[in-house]
């Protein structure tokens, strides 16, 4: 009824005491500032985190070699060498829902080009294994079937080998020579920058593994472990289970000498890790906007005090407790949504100076803008009642006579 | 014609602990329209309490209150803000501007708490016209610490005319002024009572009393006296003389510097 009357009042009493109102709201400003930058911090290192799981590529299943027990001496992880090309073409021609399927087989060598060499990884792969990984070709492309079938002597480059040893011309078409083995340069990967653990991941050369077997390293017979991209994150486990049947019944009640691993066990650390760290980051600043509504409960009380003799006035000339009660509410509300549009503005602001001049990830989400202005609303009510109340319940006669 | 005020055996006791303070110990008083009262007595003769519960601050421990018809003693908290604000209008000793706060606004004051609404134009424009009454028209935009203590008190009193009051109770108006502002307000008062505005004032100066047309002296929670003033002291005189005085000092102080030198 008298609500427009007393926002007047109200209004009224904030712009006599600018400094007072500034100095009020900004324990909130801080406060909801805090929780947006903090929260816009934590969500950015999560979001780097999941891109960086990402890729190494879409519901990806790895089976690794597993131990292997010589003279009751156990070898421990990736000790035996029992897994073989076979293998993966037998998962591949099995198993249902798994997509594609690639051989990984690695070996460190020199590789020259261009009058130029570099030591490097080798990785022989089936075409599939860029699908896997979710890596694309930057200029012209993956070996084909074929070519894995005539154990072709074509090659992919990664984008450091191409900057390496062809700075100044196309690698495409360019001879690279593999343990002094000619290799045709088919294409150039995009770079895909550095993994998780700091390796560069374009430091590669890419070759169908038939060649690697027959070509260059003629010795090896296994692989190091097999990709497989299942067709959907749901149907993951039950793949899983499907490709660890499938492998022992290929070994025939031997041990089980591999292990079937899923990307999404990685993906789950890493961002249970970041998201510890967004809620601490969220607590801390929580923390800071609730010092910032006692800050506000504070000044109000003192505010009651000091203009104790001007409430009486207010209740002499014929105000009503709740237009006295109201009055303080809403002095409160307003300068904790104003606050809170401010806090919200100042947050957005230093959370994209951190991310423009020191180049950390953020990612301000509309969430905590609207969890941090929600609750800086509720800290106005909240601990502006008290103060408000105290006010209403002044006696006039009292409240004129204070000094 | 029908009192504006009709106290029945008012008393009013507080209560410190075991001791039972007698402030006012059975008052009966009319008021009727027209008049201008000084109520007069020593701190502590119940003249503050007996001003509060006219003001309808307080509440009568015992005895009727009939305001203008109305039995106020019974009346709750809220009720009683909205007869404050209605019937009556208040003028204080420290004068009671809020702080900071243009005079116009000031006046407002009472309109943003009327159980009607009233549009800010309308607000405006009673205001203005309240401070023309006062005769400070002029400097409604000024803050209350860019007035005199005189200016300041008429301000207060164009709040207290804002809602057309049917009495206008003021509470040692000219204890904090000088002897020459004291007597500029009470010309004020003199000239809204002439308009047809009751007026009750509270004084403890024999002297500013004298302004009134009936004096009531309070002594120990009773009206020991009530009288009407036989040779009143009218303003535009008093004015005058005050004028004269001061020329007379400042021409001694001429004709002989040294006499105050020992000062």
């Amino acid at each position: 009824m008298r609500f427009i009357a007393t926002t007047v009042i109200s209004l009224r009493a904030l712009r006599r005491n600018k400094m007072r109102s500034f100095l009020t709201a900004l324990g909130i400003i801080i406060g909801v500032g805090a929780v947006i930058t903090m929260v816009s911090i934590g969500n950015g290192a999560k979001a780097q985190v999941e891109a960086q799981v990402a890729s190494l590529g879409n519901n990806v299943i790895s089976v690794f070699p597993g131990s292997a027990t010589t003279s009751g001496a156990r070898g421990g992880m990736g000790s035996s060498n029992t897994l073989t090309v076979d293998d993966a073409l037998a998962i591949q021609r099995e198993i249902l829902g798994a997509v594609a399927v690639s051989p990984e087989l690695r070996h460190g060598d020199q590789v020259l080009g261009n009058g130029l060499n570099w030591r490097t990884q080798i990785h022989g792969v089936a075409p599939d294994f860029l699908s896997i990984r979710a890596w694309s070709i930057r200029a012209g492309d993956i070996f084909s079937e074929a070519d894995v079938r005539s154990n072709a002597k074509v090659c992919v480059i990664g984008d450091t080998i191409a900057r390496q040893l062809y700075p100044d011309i196309d690698p495409l078409g360019q001879t690279l020579r593999i343990r002094n083995i000619p290799f045709r340069i088919v294409g150039v990967l995009s770079s895909k920058g550095y993994n998780y653990f700091g390796a560069d991941q374009d430091d590669v050369v890419l070759v169908p593994y038939s060649s690697f077997m027959t070509r260059v390293f003629r010795w090896r017979r296994t692989v190091n472990n097999i990709l497989i991209e299942a067709s959907s994150a749901e149907a993951m486990p039950r793949i899983q289970e499907d490709i660890t049947a499938l492998l022992a019944q290929r070994r025939s009640g031997r041990e089980p000498d591999f292990t079937v691993r899923n990307q999404l066990e990685l993906a789950a650390a890493a961002s249970e890790t970041s998201r510890t760290m967004t809620q601490l980051l969220a607590g801390i600043a929580f923390v800071s906007l609730v010092v910032g509504g006692i800050g506000i409960m504070n000044i109000m009380l003192v505010s009651v005090t000091e203009r104790t003799r001007e409430i009486g006035i207010r209740l002499a000339i014929g105000a009503h407790d709740r237009d006295v009660r109201l009055q303080f509410l809403i002095e409160a509300m307003i300068l904790s949504a104003m606050g809170g549009i401010i806090g919200v503005i100042l947050g957005v602001t230093v959370s994209e100076m951190l991310s423009h001049f020191n180049g950390w990830p953020v990612l301000v989400s509309t969430e905590s803008v609207v969890v941090a202005v929600a609750f800086s609303a509720a800290v106005g009510v909240g601990f502006g009642f008290y103060p408000a109340h105290k006010a209403a319940k002044l006696d006039p006669i009292d409240a004129l006579r204070f000094e | 014609m029908q009192p504006i005020v009709q106290l029945k055996d008012i008393r009013k006791t507080y209560r410190n602990g075991d001791l039972e303070v007698h402030a006012v110990r059975g008052i009966s008083l009319e008021i009727n329209p027209g008049e201008f009262i000084a109520i007069m007595g020593a701190s502590g003769s119940g003249k503050s309490t007996l001003m509060n519960t006219l003001g309808c601050l307080d509440r009568p421990t015992g005895g009727t209150y009939l305001l203008d018809g109305i039995d106020v003693s019974t009346l709750d908290r809220n009720r009683r803000a909205d007869i404050r604000n209605q019937k009556l209008g208040f003028v204080f000793q420290g004068f009671n501007l809020v702080a900071r706060t243009s005079a116009l606004e000031n006046v407002e004051l009472p309109m943003l708490y009327a159980p009607r609404r009233v549009s800010s134009s309308e607000m405006r424009d009673r205001a203005m016209r309240a401070l023309d009454i006062v005769g400070l028209a002029a400097r409604h935009d000024h803050l209350p610490n860019q007035l005199s203590g005189g200016q300041q008190q008429r301000v207060a009193i164009a709040r207290a005319l804002v809602n057309e009051p049917r009495i206008l109770l003021a509470d040692e108006p000219t204890g904090n002024l000088d002897t020459k502002t004291s007597i500029e307000v009470m010309g004020v008062f003199q000239k809204l009572n002439e308009q047809g505005i009751t007026i009750v004032m509270v004084t403890h100066e024999l002297d500013i009393a004298r302004f009134c047309k009936r004096n009531l002296i309070v002594r120990d929670g009773l009206v020991v006296r009530d009288e009407s003033v036989k040779d009143r002291s009218h303003a535009p005189d008093e004015l005058l003389k005050h004028a004269e005085a001061e020329a007379a000092a400042k021409l001694t102080h001429v004709l002989f510097p040294h006499a105050n030198a020992e000062d």
